[in-house]
C-alpha cells in the first residue's frame, strides 16, 4: 500500500476566528444565566431544581450557572457511534467525520409533478431507495404518512424505517409518550435490552426559539437522556423573526438554546451523548418564509457547528434542502452549495438530500440526485492525494510530450482512487450520444434510477422472529 | 480442456492480466489448438469488454490496455498463421488508413480508434496527426486500402474531413473505400452531410460500425 503512504490536505471552512466563538461561548453562558431559558415541563424544571439551577416555577424559567453549564458541555461525549442492522454502516461522529441522511419529517411528498400527502407506501418506496445509495450513510424517518392516526405517526415511521433499511437512523417524536414506544422498537430491532449500548437511532429535540422547550420536546429529551439515546439538539433561530437578524446572533442564541439542552440531558444522565445540532434559517422579509437554500442560512450552519466544535462536541446541520417547489436548476444549486459547504465545515451529520420546499416535501428523484452530490462532497473531502507516485514525475518522463497516458498501468491503478464515477444520473455524454439515449434531463434520468433501485434492491430482511414482533407492536397503530 | 482454455482467455482478459493471457496464448499454441480458435476467444474476451463497457461497467483505460495486449497475443500468432488463413478474408485483410485531418493536432481519440481497430483485428495503418488530405488519398492508393477513417476534434478542421472525401472522388477511388468519421464536433447528421459512409460515436462503436460494413462488403 505504498501510494497511500501519501498525504492529503483536509480542505477547511472556516467563518470564525477561535476568539469569536470564545466570545459568543461566553455571552451564551451569560444569557442563560441572567436570562434563562423557559420550560414547559415540571419534571424538567424540578430535575434542574435539584440540580442547582436557578428556577422561577411560577413563570417556568430557569437560569443556568455558568459553571454547572461548562460541567454538563464537558461531560458530554466527544464522539458516539451509531449502530447499523448489519454491522456495515456504522456512523462514527467524531472530528470531521462527514455523514449524509435525507430531511427528516416532510409532510408533502412530489411524484410525477404532484404535490401530495405521502402514505406508508411512499415511506417504504422512500427508505428502500435510501438504503441502496451509496454516499446517503443513515435513514431518517423522512416522510410524515397520513395513512396512520396522527398520535402513532412517530413510533409508525420509525417502524417501516427498521422494517426497510439496514442503515442507522436519525429520528424524534411529536408525542409526549413517544421516546417510550421507539425505544421499544429499538430494543427489539436491536436485540438489546439497553438501547445505549448500541445506539441504533439518533433522536432530535427541538427548543423554541427563542429560548423555550415546549412540554412535549424537553420531555423527548428527558425520556431519551434518561434511557441514554443519543440526542441531536435543534435549535432554529429565524434571523430577524424569532432571533435577531444578524448572522452572529444567530449563532449565539443557537449557543445558548443548544447549551440548554445539553444541561437538561446531562443532568437527566451524565455522559448521554448530545449532537450539536441546528436548523437555523434567516426570514425572508418580503415572503415571511424560511428559505433553508439560502447563503445566509448554510453561513449561520456552519458557524454554529464551528460552535460545537469548539466545545468538543459531534455536530448536525440541516443542508442540502432547496426551497424551489421542484426539481429544478434551484433545487440542484442550493442542495449542492450546502452539502458542499457542510462537507467543507466538518459537520458529522447532514441531513437534507431529498427536500424540497424548505423543509416541507420529499423527492425519490432529487434523493438521488442529491446522492451524486454528497459524494461529490465527501471527493472533495478527501483532498489531494500527494506522494511520489501520485505526482507521477516518471511517468510524465516515459510518456513524454505528445504520447499519452491511457493506456498505462498507473492510470488502471489511479483513475478509480482518483475519479468518483458517478451514476448515470450526471450528464457526460457526447451531445449525440445524449440525442441517442433520448435527450433526457437530470429528473428524467433520475426518475428512471429511482424505478430501477426499486425493482434491483432487496434491503436486507429483518430476522423473521424479530419482524414477527415489531409487526405485532405495530398492528395496534397501523391503519385498517 | 479447449474450451476451458477459452474461458481462461476470456477471464483474463476481462481481469486485465496481460501476462497470464500472453501464458495462455503460448500454451494454446503449444496444445496445437488452431490458431483462428485462438482468435476467436482473444475476439471474445475483447468483445464482451466492450459490452461491459457500454453497459458502463469498465472504463476507457481498461478497455485500451486489454486491447493493447490482446493486439500482443496476435502478434504471437501471426507467423503461426496459415497463408490462406491471413488472405480468405479475415479482418487481417481490411486496410484501414486513419488519421486525425489537417490542422488537427488532437489525436487521442484517434489513437484509441487505432488500438480497438487493431486488437479487433484489421490491419491499420496509422498516418498520425495533421495529416493532409492529399497524403491520406496517397496512402490510399498505395495500401490499396479498403477503410478511410478520419478524425478532428474542431469545428474548425472538421472541414478537412470532407476535403478528404472530396479529394476521393476527384481521384476516382471513392467507390473503392469505406470512410468513416468520428471526433467530438461530428455527428451522424455530419457524416451523411459530406458523404461518409459511417459515424462512431467512439472507439467501440467505430469496431463494430466497420464490422458490420465490411461484412455486408465481403
Amino acid at each position: 500500500m505504498s501510494e497511500m503512504t501519501g498525504t492529503a490536505k483536509r480542505p477547511a471552512l472556516s467563518l470564525l476566528e477561535e476568539e469569536n466563538i470564545k466570545e459568543i461561548y461566553d455571552a451564551a453562558l451569560r444569557i442563560l444565566e441572567h436570562t434563562g431559558v423557559r420550560i414547559d415541563n415540571a419534571e424538567v424544571l424540578s430535575l434542574l431544581h435539584q440540580n442547582g439551577v436557578i428556577v422561577n416555577f411560577e413563570k417556568k424559567v430557569a437560569r443556568f450557572p455558568q459553571d454547572l453549564v461548562s460541567r454538563c458541555v464537558k461531560s458530554t461525549p466527544s464522539e458516539v457511534r451509531i449502530y447499523s442492522r448489519d454491522g456495515k454502516h456504522d456512523l462514527l461522529l467524531k472530528s470531521n467525520n462527514v455523514h449524509f441522511d435525507p430531511g427528516s419529517a416532510a409532510i408533502n411528498i412530489l411524484e410525477e409533478g404532484v404535490i401530495r400527502k405521502p402514505v406508508t407506501r411512499d415511506l417504504e418506496r422512500f427508505v428502500r431507495v435510501a438504503d441502496y445509495l451509496e454516499h446517503i450513510h443513515a435513514q431518517s424517518t423522512a416522510l410524515v404518512v397520513t395513512d396512520v392516526p396522527e398520535r402513532f405517526v412517530d413510533r409508525y415511521r420509525l417502524y417501516v424505517v427498521l422494517k426497510n433499511s439496514t442503515k442507522p437512523v436519525v429520528t424524534g417524536s411529536f408525542t409526549k409518550d413517544g421516546v417510550h414506544e421507539m425505544k421499544r422498537l429499538l430494543e427489539v430491532a436491536s436485540g438489546e435490552s439497553d438501547v445505549s449500548k448500541r445506539p441504533m437511532a439518533i433522536f432530535d429535540a427541538c427548543p423554541s426559539p427563542p429560548l423555550e422547550w415546549s412540554d412535549i420536546t424537553s420531555q423527548n429529551l428527558l425520556d431519551c437522556a434518561t434511557s441514554g439515546i443519543p440526542v441531536e439538539l435543534v435549535s432554529m433561530p429565524l434571523a430577524g423573526a424569532t432571533g435577531p437578524a444578524t448572522l452572529a446572533g444567530s449563532v449565539l442564541l443557537h449557543a445558548a438554546e443548544t447549551l440548554s439542552g445539553i444541561v437538561i440531558a446531562q443532568l437527566a444522565n451524565r455522559g448521554t451523548p448530545c449532537i450539536w445540532g441546528g436548523s437555523p434559517a434567516i426570514f425572508d422579509m418580503r415572503l415571511g418564509t424560511t428559505p433553508m437554500g439560502a447563503i445566509e442560512t448554510m453561513m449561520i450552519d456552519c458557524a454554529y457547528a464551528h460552535v460545537g466544535k469548539f466545545l468538543g462536541l459531534p455536530t448536525h446541520a440541516y443542508l442540502g434542502l432547496s426551497d424551489s417547489k421542484t426539481v429544478d436548476s434551484q433545487a440542484g444549486f442550493e442542495s449542492a452549495l450546502g452539502i458542499t459547504l457542510g462537507a467543507l465545515a466538518g459537520i458529522n451529520v447532514i441531513s437534507g438530500p431529498g427536500i424540497l420546499d424548505f423543509e416541507s416535501c420529499q423527492s425519490l428523484e432529487k434523493l438521488v440526485i442529491d446522492n451524486e452530490l454528497c459524494g461529490m462532497a465527501l471527493r472533495l473531502m478527501r483532498g489531494i492525494h500527494i506522494s511520489r507516485e501520485s505526482l507521477a514525475e516518471e511517468l510524465i518522463g516515459e510518456v513524454g510530450p505528445g504520447g499519452n497516458f491511457l493506456n498505462k498501468r498507473h492510470t488502471l491503478k489511479w483513475f478509480r482512487k482518483e475519479q468518483l464515477l458517478p451514476s448515470i444520473v450526471i450528464d457526460r455524454m457526447t451531445t449525440s450520444l445524449w440525442q441517442e439515449r433520448g435527450s433526457k434531463t437530470a429528473y428524467q434520468r433520475a426518475r428512471e434510477e429511482v424505478e430501477r433501485i426499486l425493482s434491483t434492491h432487496e434491503p436486507e430482511a429483518l430476522p423473521p422472529d424479530v419482524e414477527r414482533e415489531l409487526d405485532r407492536m405495530a398492528e395496534k397503530w397501523k391503519p385498517s | 480442456m479447449e474450451s476451458d482454455l477459452h474461458q481462461r482467455m476470456v477471464k483474463a482478459i476481462l481481469d486485465i492480466d496481460e501476462e497470464e493471457t500472453l501464458r495462455l496464448t503460448r500454451k494454446a499454441l503449444e496444445e496445437g489448438v488452431p490458431v483462428e480458435r485462438i482468435i476467436d476467444s482473444l475476439s471474445e474476451g475483447l468483445r464482451e469488454m466492450g459490452l461491459l463497457f457500454e453497459k458502463g461497467e469498465r472504463y476507457i483505460p481498461e478497455l485500451v490496455i486489454a486491447a493493447e495486449f490482446v493486439d500482443k497475443a496476435f502478434k504471437i500468432l501471426e507467423p503461426h498463421l496459415h497463408r490462406e488463413e491471413a488472405a480468405s478474408g479475415s479482418l487481417r485483410d481490411v486496410r484501414v488508413v486513419i488519421a486525425t485531418v489537417e490542422g488537427d493536432i488532437h489525436d487521442l481519440g484517434k489513437n484509441l480508434v487505432a488500438t480497438m481497430l487493431s486488437a479487433a483485428g484489421f490491419h491499420v495503418i496509422d498516418l498520425g496527426k495533421d495529416v493532409p488530405a492529399q497524403t491520406i488519398v496517397s496512402k490510399v492508393k498505395e495500401t490499396n486500402a479498403q477503410v478511410v477513417a478520419l478524425s478532428a476534434l474542431l469545428t474548425t478542421t472538421m472541414a478537412h474531413q470532407e476535403e478528404a472525401i472530396n479529394l476521393l472522388v476527384e481521384e476516382r477511388i471513392r467507390d473503392k473505400v469505406r470512410v468513416i468519421v468520428g471526433g467530438a464536433p461530428a455527428s451522424p447528421d455530419w457524416a451523411e452531410r459530406i458523404g461518409a459512409d459511417a459515424y462512431a460515436e467512439n472507439a467501440m462503436e467505430a469496431v463494430r460500425k466497420l464490422k458490420e460494413i465490411i461484412s455486408g462488403d465481403v
